[in-house]
């Protein structure tokens, strides 16, 4: 059945997108390291880290379509799980620094010795391991958005409530993590980090390395989500986003449904915070905060929500415009992004793709009329109930 | 958003217990009525004066107990600063003075009249000495000229300190005062002072008791920890008497501190109601979150500051006024821009609550540049009018007018709302709408006119609501983020379509923070609260006051 799924997943588009990233992955590392500097063709190291950075948004991005796009659940805590993840990964990054520290404490962090702590809190334990970091990267993101989306969809809690208890949500996770006896480095958060695996973060190699891993995360996740809406799942998801008492009466479980793409998508934010933070080398409070999670909502609307493709243009758009306006216009920025947000939702509700897509079927409309909507791309649902 | 207020509030009674103490100074100092006792010249005063400089302690005693006699309220401040040993003499002519340091130089002034006296090199100046019995001898002089003095203020606050000192060696002046004293409030003081007094050093077993009770009668704050540090010296068959007072004193301090969380519960929630009303008759009216409402809170806010530095550049004497004048304009300002943005982007967004989510937020980043680009990026200065600054005890509880003002002017705010939507024809077709929308534009309500005026509406109270906060919070771009998130709590709390809903949740969700926030500090109350609501959403997913039937599915 899985065979299936992937066989399934592996229709044109989602071909193109894996093939692209996968060469990416090849490709700008070895642009990087193998062509000297200086010569035509070589990709200096900082554009590999911030297009290894904008990989990792790309796949939030990616995450939170599965479930706004394609299942109509507009989530306002994606950054929570990305965080999360970011935290998992931070901590096994942070025990990596062993004695290196300001304190030169082998088993505590530095802020932990600040806080006079006598010893590893219970919840650091196993964290010097990375593949208990790995596991944990995958499975506390999922296990909240499980417990919260089962909580959530049980009691069927819809649109814009749910929309505000997930802010609610990153924003109680917020507070926590401020807190300095929580353990988790307080406002600076953890930074500093030395190894990964035992090689420096810092060096070429492993920044190389590290955009590669988030290229290849990002085709797994584009085959995964890809797999999962194209799949008869998929269908059920879209049917719950259009109409969801029809659905529901139509002997489907939404819930369940719902909750299933909450988890996954959840889990795929955590690896991309995962990812993200080896690469930007601090992960703090900050990246809790509502107002990033509302972001992550316009960079998949802009590039296309309820297609697979589509936030993953919108995340490197928004943020290579984000980087052009921060150093030459600083002033503006607020008024781009949030005429982004107007005018986005007024005049683009299907983005960049979706725009495309109205284009070429005007274009292909003399030849074939009538029934070519594609499944994913029609977020403008009839009002069923 | 809650550390900064508190912050705030705290940098602002600092300062008005500053304030309150020089102005006790000054009190004490000058504000004297005319001398009680008897009238001596300002030249054998002088003269008197000059006698503390020279001979032993004992005769400086002697030379104090002089200056008392003649009555003379001016004697106090030289007392005052004898006693912290900053009165000095000039050594050449046995002449006492004050003295402020000027450069090298000593700049000298007469203690009496306040006359400037010259300067003289430090060399030529010495420190009046005083010792401890000295001291004492002093307090209680300065007692003396306080507690008889004509000046209510100046007798409070010397009974209040004879309190504090407790000292035996007052007994008689207080006893001779007590018998002269008109005031109750005084009187009371003087009274647990006696007790005080008697309960530390007393030796008759009835007198001590009833000192006790008057003690645990008195309603002070101190009571308690007055009795029990009198019970290591008490007579043993009084003991288990003041332990029952104590325990009794204890209940009734957990029902004042209860009380008085109970007001802090009350005022918070105001301040949530007043910030999340407009947003629940838009949500409940048009089904729509508005993320920029924190913004119009914001503009509100920054209409008060314009106004009054508008007053203040032109008619300083309006000042008590501004907020009288700042509320219309505010109302007017983000009413219209309430409407603007209704007819500008929301209303092409109908039937799409996500998209006017997302939209909204968009304008409210676009509103705090603009406001950021305009005023700039600190906090501005927003002044408190007289009649909204201080506070006074009511029983055991401490109030701060604005608090109260603001919890006056929430319910007056909501009760009008009140009578808008039940007394009004907008307020009839505003309910239809919210109840069922399709089937009231079927019986002919411009459903469109009804959305822009409920967005104008909530978006003006929204500014009535700035107008307020102005007054407790910090007047920045970002004073609308702080309050967003808690309002749409409100609001999801209460339920939409009820106004009775908004004001339950404000309520109780600003009591049950101030409730958490001993127990588990102000940031772990606020993540229990929020987890809370989450958990209370699962039971009743469209909050406590939601409507029932068909329609609103």
């Amino acid at each position: 059945m899985i065979s299936q799924a992937l066989f399934r997943a592996l229709d044109r588009k989602a071909i193109w997108l894996v093939g692209i990233l996968v060469a990416l992955a090849i490709l700008v590392p070895a642009a990087n390291l193998l062509i000297p500097v200086g010569q035509p063709g070589h990709v200096p190291t900082y554009v590999v880290t911030l297009f290894g950075k904008y990989l990792s948004y790309a796949m939030l991005a990616l995450a939170l379509d599965l479930v706004w796009g394609y299942c109509g659940i507009l989530s306002l805590g994606h950054g929570a799980f990305f965080a999360l993840g970011g935290y998992a990964m931070g901590m096994y990054l942070m025990r990596q620094i062993g004695d290196r520290g300001v304190y030169a404490n082998p088993e505590l962090p530095d802020f932990m010795v600040f806080l006079n702590w006598q010893e590893l809190p219970w919840y650091w334990q196993g964290f010097d391991n990375f593949w208990f970091a790995c596991l944990m990267v995958v499975l506390v993101p999922g296990l909240l958005a499980f417990v919260f989306g089962f909580l959530a969809f049980r009691s069927r809690v819809t649109g814009v409530y749910l929309s505000i208890i997930t802010q609610a949500m990153t924003f109680a996770l917020l507070l926590a993590f401020f807190r300095n006896d929580m353990g988790f480095g307080g406002n600076n958060g953890l930074t500093d980090f030395k190894e990964i695996l035992g090689v420096p973060v810092q060096a070429a190699t492993t920044r190389g390395a590290l955009f590669a891993a988030t290229a290849l995360a990002l085709a797994l996740s584009v085959l995964v989500c890809s797999g999962i809406v194209n799949s008869k799942l998929g269908k059920v998801m879209i049917a719950a986003r259009d109409a969801e008492s029809r659905t529901r009466f139509l002997g489907y479980r939404v819930e369940y449904v719902k909750l299933f793409a909450f988890t996954v998508s959840a889990v795929i934010a955590g690896i991309a915070g995962a990812l993200y933070v080896p690469q930007v080398g601090i992960i703090n409070p900050g990246e809790f905060d509502p107002a990033n999670s509302i972001e992550v909502v316009i960079w998949t609307a802009v590039g296309g929500r309820g297609t697979i493709v589509g936030p993953i243009i919108g995340a490197i758009l928004v943020h290579m415009g984000k980087s052009y306006f921060t150093s030459a216009l600083p002033e503006l920025w607020l008024f781009a992004l949030g005429a982004l947000f107007v005018l986005v939702t007024l005049f683009l509700p299907k983005g960049i793709v979706g725009l495309l897509g109205q284009y070429r079927a005007a274009r292909a409309r003399p030849e074939r009329s009538g029934n070519q909507r594609d499944a994913g791309v029609d977020p403008q649902p009839e009002p069923a109930e | 958003m809650m550390s900064d207020l508190i912050g705030t509030i705290m940098e602002r009674s600092a300062a008005r217990r500053w304030l309150a103490a020089a102005m006790a100074l000054l009190v004490a100092v000058f504000a004297f009525g005319s001398p009680s006792l008897a009238q001596v010249s300002d030249a054998e005063l002088t003269q008197r004066i000059d006698a503390l400089a020279p001979g032993s302690y004992a005769d400086r005693a002697g030379a104090v107990g002089a200056l008392v006699a003649s009555g003379d309220p001016r004697v106090v401040g030289v007392l005052q600063v004898l006693a912290e040993g900053d009165l000095l003499v000039v050594e050449e002519t046995g002449k006492v003075v004050y003295v402020e340091r000027s450069g090298k130089d000593f700049a000298l002034t007469d203690p009496l009249t306040g006359e400037s006296l010259g300067s003289v090199p430090r060399g030529d100046v010495e420190k009046v000495r005083v010792n401890n019995s000295l001291r004492r001898t002093l307090r209680t002089a300065i007692g003396q000229l306080t507690l008889l003095s004509e000046d209510r203020g100046t007798r409070l606050a010397a009974a209040q300190s004879i309190l504090r000192d407790a000292d035996p060696a007052n007994l008689q002046l207080l006893d001779e005062s007590l018998a002269a004293e008109i005031d109750p409030a005084i009187k009371r003081t003087m009274e647990l002072a006696r007790a005080v007094i008697t309960l530390k050093s007393g030796s008759d077993v009835e007198q001590i008791r009833s000192a006790a009770e008057t003690v645990a009668h008195s309603g002070s704050r101190d009571a308690a920890s007055i009795l029990s540090a009198a019970m290591g010296t008490v007579p043993d068959e009084l003991r288990a008497d003041i332990q029952a007072s104590i325990d009794g004193l204890a209940r009734d301090r957990a029902v004042w501190d209860a009380l008085q969380n109970v007001w802090f519960g009350v005022s918070l929630g105001s301040v949530l109601l007043l910030a999340a009303i407009g947003l629940a008759i838009t949500f409940g009216v048009m089904g729509v979150i508005n993320m920029a409402h924190g913004e119009m809170v914001m503009l509100g806010a920054y209409t008060t500051f314009a106004v009054q530095e508008t007053i203040r550049q032109n008619a300083p004497g309006l000042f008590d006024y501004s907020l009288a004048i700042a509320l219309p304009l505010a109302f007017l300002l983000t009413a219209l821009v309430g409407v603007a943005i209704e007819r500008g982007v929301i209303r092409w967004l109908y039937g799409r609550a996500l998209e006017t989510l997302l939209a909204t937020w968009g304008l409210s980043l676009i509103l705090q540049q603009t406001v950021r680009s305009i005023f700039g990026p600190t906090n501005r200065q927003v002044g408190n009018p007289s009649w909204m600054s201080g506070s006074f005890e009511f029983y055991g509880l401490a109030i701060t007018w604005s608090r109260l003002w603001i919890v006056v002017f929430a319910l007056a705010v909501f009760v009008a709302l009140l009578l808008v939507l039940n007394r009004t024809a907008l307020g009839l077709q505003m309910r239809a709408v919210t109840q069922n929308r399709r089937m009231a534009s079927a019986m002919g309500i411009r459903t469109p006119l009804v959305d822009a005026m409920t967005f104008g509406l909530g978006s003006g109270i929204a500014g009535l609501a700035g107008v307020a906060l102005s007054q407790i919070d910090n007047v920045s771009p970002n004073l609308g983020q702080g309050y967003i998130i808690d309002s749409f709590m409100v609001v999801v709390f209460g339920g939409v379509g009820n106004l009775w809903g908004t004001l339950v949740g404000a309520m109780t969700l600003g009591i049950a923070n101030k409730f958490l926030e001993p127990y588990a500090g102000a940031v772990l109350g606020k993540i229990l609260i929020l987890v809370l609501i989450i958990l209370f959403i699962q039971r009743r997913p469209r909050g406590l006051f939601a409507l029932k039937g068909r329609a609103v599915e």
